[in-house]
């Protein structure tokens, strides 16, 4: 039950924002919203013995039987990790918020985005079925994009919201289809299941193919290279935001996946030399990128690139385990996926404390720019504290928690060297190399992060506001979470038994549990020692003589980055689809009413004459009486008329004729249902014409070409013999099985004896549930037309 | 400029209680006979459009002091509403039940969950058609 709550909860509450804000004008809503993370939390801990004991949790409701789609949750040692972290990480960012954000914004409806992105991240991590999994996965890239474009009067939010979104989506829907195609392969949606009929699953053609798909939706959630280019425009969003989805959950939604699928693609040599190259330039590529950045948050934001690179590597290192199957040899690649783990939360502290303490720099100087700060240390104390502690932690210095899962992704990479498959022996020394040079650009920007805003000369003149001590309140999270730095470092083992040990059996469920981890040391002597020591030294140089080498990111033309491509395609794509649509939408109604008509002949028309369909067999065809006649003639009358007709209330008066009689047509037809719908909907229209009337200028004699009028009149002539026929055909038609039978036996099935109702209430109710929604939405579009046009000349955002 | 119009108020008085009368019972007559939540909804809507045609919007408003757009909007929420109540007694999206009741006054009667479906029709019917016409006729 606890599973479904997780879920749930995030999500009514939401719900229930915009009823209730009103009542929170004094007090800040956040109050009352950081009541749901923290009680997820706390019950979420209580599982966490029994999860170390082996046990998991799931549970099923059906939700879409006939297309084999329930809500299956399931609760392992994997979730339990990112569920801790969404909730722990959340709780910690929502406290922070209510001092970042005044309740001068609209506080209501950043809160709603943020529950809905809770919401939906608790559903991508529980979900045991694919397809309820990428709804949820959609659902957060919706949620990030209203969180990022909260500001949405700044071009740039809007930019960096749209960026993200259509990179994300798009991985998204690749996605998708890795995860059909995985059903066309295996025959379930539930990963379980597919865990366990790996060995079917592997041998199918379609195997390789749909794990690229889904790594496409892996990588450009978690930001991977080349994908990682909406990470750094997503700063826009409000700070802290940035620390929830860009550090602690969204981009690891990518990561979850990747774990969460190790098992099923994990012993193939392209998952292993995907996920761990992918991972590895990444990391390269975004530390070496960060080093460059004069805005912290942008610096945050490369440098969680190349973390989530780090952690991605990691996880295709220990994929080599699932190739070699359980040994005493392979348990060693095991450790690669457990420090991967291991990083995960580390990551997720340090980098939490850092986005906060960027923020809180942001919040109280005015600035981010690196080069217009300095000398903070003295005025800002415990955000320095922060700082410190985040930094050095992420550098991989003792004695933080970065260190400890820094060297063991040192010694993943030196322990690959012994593998001898997926032709390691001659590639794989580009792990340990790039892994280290990543590692000493790492340590750069951390000194930079340190030293350009805390150490040398103030400037004040430079900051926006005269800087001092942040409130309390918004230091408690910061400092929450890097006593969590110190505290895993000197105390690595608890999260090992009771957190880490349980997710590395989710990910290895054919190795046994007790040897899949090794107590973690703080101090022993190895490769991974020197190269930390080795990093430190390079490191400091590199700082020291950073503006001379400075000018060899200039040596890259901005014109060949991967951002001004993206940029490139977008704006191609606009002009193109502009230019497009201004050929077809030209505003001319008729232009419109022919492509409706020309596709209608053509695909109908089209469809008959191909299957031969058409048949004109009068005899079988009931008699036709006189009144009948005399309705048609009637009918013919008046839309020969509409044709000569001068003024604009004869047209309307004749279409009238048609639409009643028409009407008679269904009342002779003993249609009662459809004559009375008619007979009102025909009576409310022309009332409604009547009410335009008057604005409308007076009819105009159109001048038109011979040629047009000529194709205008064979449009006609075609649909309405193409009406004609197939309402002549219809009858004799034999390619389906007629589906009236169905509707029979109304009164048994559904307690009415109208069966059109029937229909409409209970058969098809679906139909008319969203006619309705339809039905709604149009009238709130029309009503904002023309109630809420922009006056002239005016315009509320800033471009 | 002042329209007399006098015999048209007078019509109206007691042709809107008609149609009134007439779109509730279409309305309740749906399942068994012709009728049902679309078109009660647009008799109904129909005759309020006939009363704000024939006085003023204010006068209407004072006797009807409803916002059309919320009408419509509890009429999706009603209609909506039926569909996701029936995963909670665990059968499918949209399932209806009937049963008959033995009613005082009215004796044994037929009463289906589809009538709140059809309320939740007529309500956005009534709501979206009034909202138009309204938002149509108030445009300067």
């Amino acid at each position: 039950m606890i599973v479904e709550l997780a879920i749930l909860l995030p999500f009514i509450m939401a719900a229930a924002i915009p009823f209730i804000y009103r009542r929170f004008n004094k007090v800040h809503i956040g109050w009352l919203v950081l009541a749901v993370p923290v009680i997820l939390f706390s019950i979420l801990t209580t599982y966490i013995p029994r999860i170390a004991n082996g046990e998991t949790f799931t549970k099923t409701y059906e939700w879409i039987p006939s297309f084999n789609i329930s809500f299956t949750t399931y609760l392992d040692g994997l979730s339990m990790i990112f569920s801790l972290l969404i909730t722990g990480v959340g709780s910690l960012v929502i406290l922070y918020s209510i001092f970042y954000l005044s309740t001068k914004e609209s506080l209501h409806h950043f809160y709603c985005y943020l529950l809905l992105f809770m919401g939906a991240m608790l559903g991508v991590v529980f979900s045991d079925h694919l397809m309820v999994l990428y709804a949820f996965w959609e659902l957060t890239s919706v949620s990030s994009f209203l969180l990022i474009a909260f500001w949405h009067h700044r071009k740039a939010s809007r930019a960096g919201a749209r960026k993200a979104m259509t990179i994300t989506v798009t991985g998204g829907v690749a996605m998708l289809a890795g995860f059909l195609t995985l059903y066309t392969i295996a025959g379930t949606f539930s990963i379980r299941e597919l865990i366990a009929n790996v060995s079917i699953i592997q041998e199918h053609a379609l195997f390789i193919p749909a794990m690229l798909l889904v790594l496409l939706g892996a990588f450009t959630k978690s930001a991977q290279f080349p994908f990682h280019i909406w990470l750094p425009d997503a700063m826009e969003a409000p700070t802290p935001v940035s620390a929830y989805l860009h550090s602690a959950t969204m981009v690891k939604a990518g990561i979850y996946l990747v774990a969460r699928m190790s098992p099923v693609f994990g012993g193939h040599e392209v998952w292993f030399w995907t996920v761990a190259g992918v991972g590895i330039v990444t990391l390269f590529w975004g530390s070496f990128n960060a080093v460059r950045q004069f805005d912290l948050k942008a610096l945050l934001a490369y440098s969680t690139v190349s973390q989530l690179g780090l952690i991605m590597s990691l996880f295709g290192l220990g994929s080599a385990a699932h190739a070699l199957g359980y040994s005493s040899e392979s348990l060693i690649y095991t450790q690669a996926t457990f420090a991967a783990l291991f990083h995960l939360i580390n990551h997720s502290t340090f980098k939490g404390a850092l986005f906060m303490m960027v923020g809180i720099v942001d919040h109280e100087v005015g600035t981010r720019d690196i080069r217009r700060l300095g000398g903070l240390m003295a005025l800002m104390p415990f955000t320095f504290t922060i700082a410190v502690i985040g930094s050095m932690s992420m550098a991989g210095l003792p004695p933080f928690n970065g260190f400890l899962s820094k060297e063991m992704f040192f010694k993943a990479t030196v322990d690959i060297l012994q593998l001898n498959i997926f032709s390691v022996e001659s590639f794989g020394f580009i792990f340990p190399v790039v892994a280290w040079t990543a590692s000493v650009f790492t340590f750069v920007y951390c000194v930079i992060i340190i030293g350009r805003t805390f150490f040398g000369k103030l400037q004040p003149d430079r900051l926006e506001k005269p800087p001092h001590e942040a409130p309390i309140g918004m230091l408690i999270s910061p400092f929450v979470l890097v006593a969590f730095v110190i505290g895993i470092f000197f105390f690595p083992n608890i999260l090992r038994r009771n957190i880490l040990a349980p997710a590395m059996q989710s990910i290895y469920p054919s190795f046994p549990a007790e040897e899949l981890t090794v107590p973690i040391e703080h101090f022993h002597i190895g490769t991974e020692l020197f190269m930390t020591i080795g990093v430190i030294i390079i490191g400091i140089l590199l700082y020291r003589s950073l503006p001379k080498w400075r000018a060899i990111y200039q040596l890259f033309s901005q014109k060949y980055t991967l951002n001004a491509y993206y940029e490139r395609i977008i704006g191609f794509a606009e002009s193109k689809s502009g230019w497009f649509t201004r050929i077809y939408m030209n505003g001319n109604l008729t232009y419109y009413f022919a492509y409706i008509y020309i596709i209608f002949v053509t695909i109908v028309a089209g469809y008959f004459v191909l299957s031969d369909a058409f048949t004109w067999s009068p005899s079988q065809d009931s008699p036709v009486e006189y009144y009948e006649m005399i309705l048609l003639l009637i009918m013919v009358f008046a839309a020969v008329a509409l044709l000569f007709a001068k003024g604009r209330i004869t047209t309307v008066l004749l279409n009238g004729v048609l639409g009643y009689s028409v009407a008679f047509f269904f009342v002779v037809f003993r249609a009662p249902d459809l004559a009375l719908t008619q007979l009102v909907v025909e009576s409310v229209t022309t009332a409604l014409f009547l009410l335009c009337f008057k604005f409308l200028p007076d009819l105009t004699k159109e001048k038109v070409s011979r040629a047009v009028k000529f194709s205008k009149a064979t449009i006609s002539i075609f649909v309405g013999a193409t009406v004609t026929l197939v309402g002549l055909s219809v009858l004799h038609y034999e390619k389906f099985e007629p589906i009236s039978a169905y509707f029979e036996d109304s009164y048994n099935l559904a307690g009415g004896k109208n069966i059109v109702n029937t229909i409409l209430g209970d058969f098809r109710a679906f139909d008319t549930m969203l006619e309705v929604v339809v039905l709604f939405i149009a009238g709130l579009g029309i009503y904002t037309l023309i109630k809420l046009k922009a006056k002239k000349g005016e315009t509320d955002v800033e471009n | 400029m002042k329209i007399n119009d006098v015999i048209l108020r007078t019509v109206v008085k007691m042709v809107v209680f008609i149609i009134l009368t007439l779109g509730v019972y279409l309305f309740f007559a749906g399942h068994n006979a012709p009728g049902g939540g679309f078109i009660g909804g647009l008799v109904l809507g129909s005759a309020i459009v006939l009363l704000y045609l024939t006085y003023d919007i204010e006068t209407v408003h004072n006797g009807m002091p409803f916002d059309f757009k919320k009408v419509a909007a509890l009429g999706v929420l009603l209609a909506t509403g039926t569909a996701i109540a029936s995963i909670f007694f665990n059968v499918p999206f949209l399932t209806q039940a009937d049963r008959y009741f033995d009613l005082p006054l009215l004796g044994e009667t037929h009463l289906s969950t589809v009538m709140i479906f059809e309320a939740g029709v007529a309500l956005t019917v009534i709501g979206t058609l009034v909202t138009i016409i309204l938002s149509i006729s108030e445009d300067e």
